[in-house]
């Protein structure tokens, strides 16, 4: 149970003399709190499995410094640093019966057996395991395995964090949401830290309190899910978390008004000073934008096709050059090739290359 | 149960058991026709039943006696090999680098005894040995040590099984590296997590992963150390007196040297019979071992 920082933490597979642009993890400063619910989401490729293997310690970093309470574990090994991690394919030890591989953690760290007993008991019961207990592991299918190693994971109870790398890959949807929800629970029950690697939104989305999204080995946004959804700090994260993504169109934008092919479209706050030369764009979440008949006030779009989720539908238009999607209100009969969009102003913001603009109430 | 009868098949399966046929069950049936018979040379021959197989089985004849001697040789020498190769070859691969340059540099140093014929090896360790030009031998008996494989039996099976031991290490030392270099990175990563010892993580992991690799590896130097010839015979001639003298050694002494046709039949009939049951054995462990049976699952 810790606090972790991370101080300007950064890292290169090719060593700290390679060129800034190409780490895999660029400086990163930021804070997990004791007992968070964290999830790290972001693309394949974009840093996040990196910056799980140096907080464990498999991986050192090339810059930069880990903090455990304000004490600085960088140098230390894996296994003097106080962690748990779960790994994306199950780890378990063929010729241990379940019992022994859940134990295996406690007992490598000397803790007295009865207490190894009581904890693996309560840990197996969580995790639906205590009919295996007795079992050898390696004959268990895939997901009984990636239980295991998901309680060898949990059955710590002095780590300072739980580490899941994409821990549900392996399993069937169904169990998944199941397993998904079981986490959530453990989370509450045994008061860990937990972070939770996956690129996917809705799975981090479920899991965590607040959801780190990374892209391109930085740190864009860090925030609860509602925050990710009405206000993304970043183009990526608007298009990244949500289905379907949020809308960015190049805008000219000057005062209260965005204008987008001479059309104006109006805005909640004041964009008096933007960037010279930085690359203008307003995003907008399709659920904040409605068709609506053709009218003269209304910015003009062409229609590509209607998506049906059942509940919603989405229209798929053009506004120019650029791709765009917009709500179809309830009982709206849509026209067959142009349409009008309304929009929301509270949840239009501006963005200047890729990053928000914060405006002026 | 329509089967199509097509007797064309015959005609393509002829070749192979053709050359079977004059390969293996011709030259074998010759050595199981020579074994009911004895011959006093001239091309003559005299039936006698089975009469030479009860003799090799019988120790108070000449020929049980001298058979099952070296039987039991040969089975010490297999046990003795297989305790020292198996245990040094996984201690070798287990110290090998997993990656960078010097992985080629181990992979060549280790290969390079395997590539000698057997003959060779034979004749380096008999002059290595020789207490008067060889390295070996000299340097033993200046520093003290009464070392002399042609007159001492001690001195000459210690000989025999460093040579195996020089030459055969490698073959298991390769074959468990293979097994290692299987092991996905993920396990050690998670056994760091555990905080698994070197010696945790050996027995948990890389002992049981190497499981296979291990008995094709005991399977290969049982076989081969079973039927070893060469080397003590250029070594040591399986002497001194009979204290070398391997199952081959003495089939060849009785075949070529006495030219007794009959029993060497016999002898090398029983012979490959043992092999054949070692072999058959140990290939039924061998597939029950990789058998995954399937998980009984209930409840939960």
């Amino acid at each position: 149970m810790a606090r972790i920082d991370l101080v300007d933490l950064a890292h290169s597979y090719s060593g700290n003399d390679a060129p800034a642009e190409s780490f895999a993890l660029k400086p990163v400063t930021m804070t997990w709190r004791q007992g968070g619910a964290y999830a790290l989401l972001g693309p394949s490729g974009c840093g996040k499995t990196t910056l799980l293997n140096l907080i464990s310690g498999i991986v050192t970093p090339s810059r930069g410094k880990i903090l455990f309470d304000g004490t600085d574990i960088t140098p230390l090994s894996t296994q003097k640093r106080n962690i748990a991690q779960v790994f994306q394919f199950p780890v378990i030890y063929d010729t241990m019966t379940v019992g022994q591989n859940l134990a295996f953690p406690l007992q490598n760290r000397g803790v007295p057996k009865a207490e190894v007993e009581a904890r693996v008991r309560q840990i197996a019961d969580l995790l639906d395991l205590t009919f295996y207990l007795d079992r050898k592991a390696t004959r268990l299918t895939a997901d009984a395995k990636q239980k295991i190693s998901l309680g060898r994971g949990l059955v710590r109870s002095d780590v300072a964090a739980v580490l899941f790398d994409e821990p549900l890959t392996v399993i069937d949807p169904e169990l998944k949401w199941q397993l998904r929800s079981k986490l959530k629970a453990l989370h509450r029950e045994l008061d860990l830290t937990m972070i939770y690697v996956t690129h996917d939104q809705t799975e981090a989305l479920t899991f965590a309190d607040t959801v780190v999204v990374m892209h391109d080995g930085r740190v864009v946004q860090s925030g609860t899910p509602a925050e990710l959804f009405d206000k993304p700090a970043h183009t990526f994260v608007g298009y990244f978390i949500g289905s379907p993504g949020m809308n960015i169109v190049p805008a000219v934008v000057s005062g209260r008004e965005a204008r987008i092919d001479g059309h104006i479209i109006g805005l909640h706050r004041n964009y008096g000073v933007l960037p010279a030369g930085a690359k203008i764009e307003i995003g907008v979440r399709p659920e904040f934008v409605n068709v609506a008949a053709p009218a003269s006030g209304l910015l003009s779009a062409t229609i590509e096709r209607i998506d049906d989720l059942g509940r919603v539908r989405f229209a798929r238009i053009r506004v120019g050059d650029a791709k765009f999607a917009a709500r179809v209100p309830p009982g709206f009969s849509v026209p067959d090739n142009m349409v009008g969009l309304v929009f929301d102003p509270a949840h239009v913001h501006v963005y200047a290359d890729s990053r928000l603009v914060e405006g002026v109430a | 149960m329509d089967k199509t009868i097509n007797q064309k098949a015959w005609f393509l399966v002829l070749p192979v058991f053709a050359v079977v046929a004059f390969s293996a069950i011709l030259p074998l049936m010759t050595v199981v026709n020579y074994s009911m018979q004895d011959t006093f040379g001239n091309n003559q021959f005299f039936w006698n039943g089975v009469g030479w197989f009860k003799e090799l089985l019988d120790p108070s004849t000449d020929l049980g006696s001298r058979f099952l001697a070296s039987l039991g040789r040969n089975l010490l020498f297999s046990a003795i090999i297989l305790a020292i190769e198996v245990p040094l070859g996984i201690v070798v691969a287990l110290s090998m680098p997993r990656e960078g340059w010097t992985v080629a540099v181990c992979l060549v140093i280790l290969a390079l005894p395997l590539l000698i014929p057997w003959n060779v090896v034979g004749t380096i360790w008999q002059i290595f040995g020789r207490p008067d030009i060889g390295l070996l031998g000299y340097t033993l008996n200046s520093l003290g040590f009464d070392y002399n494989y042609v007159s001492n039996e001690f001195d000459a099976w210690a000989t025999v099984i460093v040579m195996d031991v020089w030459h055969w290490t490698s073959l298991v030392a390769l074959l468990c590296y293979a097994g290692l270099k299987s092991i996905p990175d993920a396990y050690y990563q998670a056994a760091q997590i555990d905080g698994a010892s070197r010696w945790a993580v050996f027995k948990a992991i890389q002992l049981p992963k190497m499981n296979r690799v291990l008995l094709i590896a005991v399977l290969l130097r049982f076989m081969d150390s079973f039927m070893i010839y060469t080397e003590p015979f250029v070594v040591t001639g399986g002497g001194p007196g009979n204290s070398t003298t391997f199952v081959s050694i003495e089939l060849v002494k009785i075949a070529l040297g006495q030219f007794d046709l009959g029993k060497a039949a016999a002898l090398s009939l029983v012979y490959n019979l043992i092999i054949l049951i070692v072999c058959w054995v140990f290939y039924t462990v061998m597939t029950n071992a990789g058998v995954e049976r399937p998980a009984k699952q209930g409840g939960a």
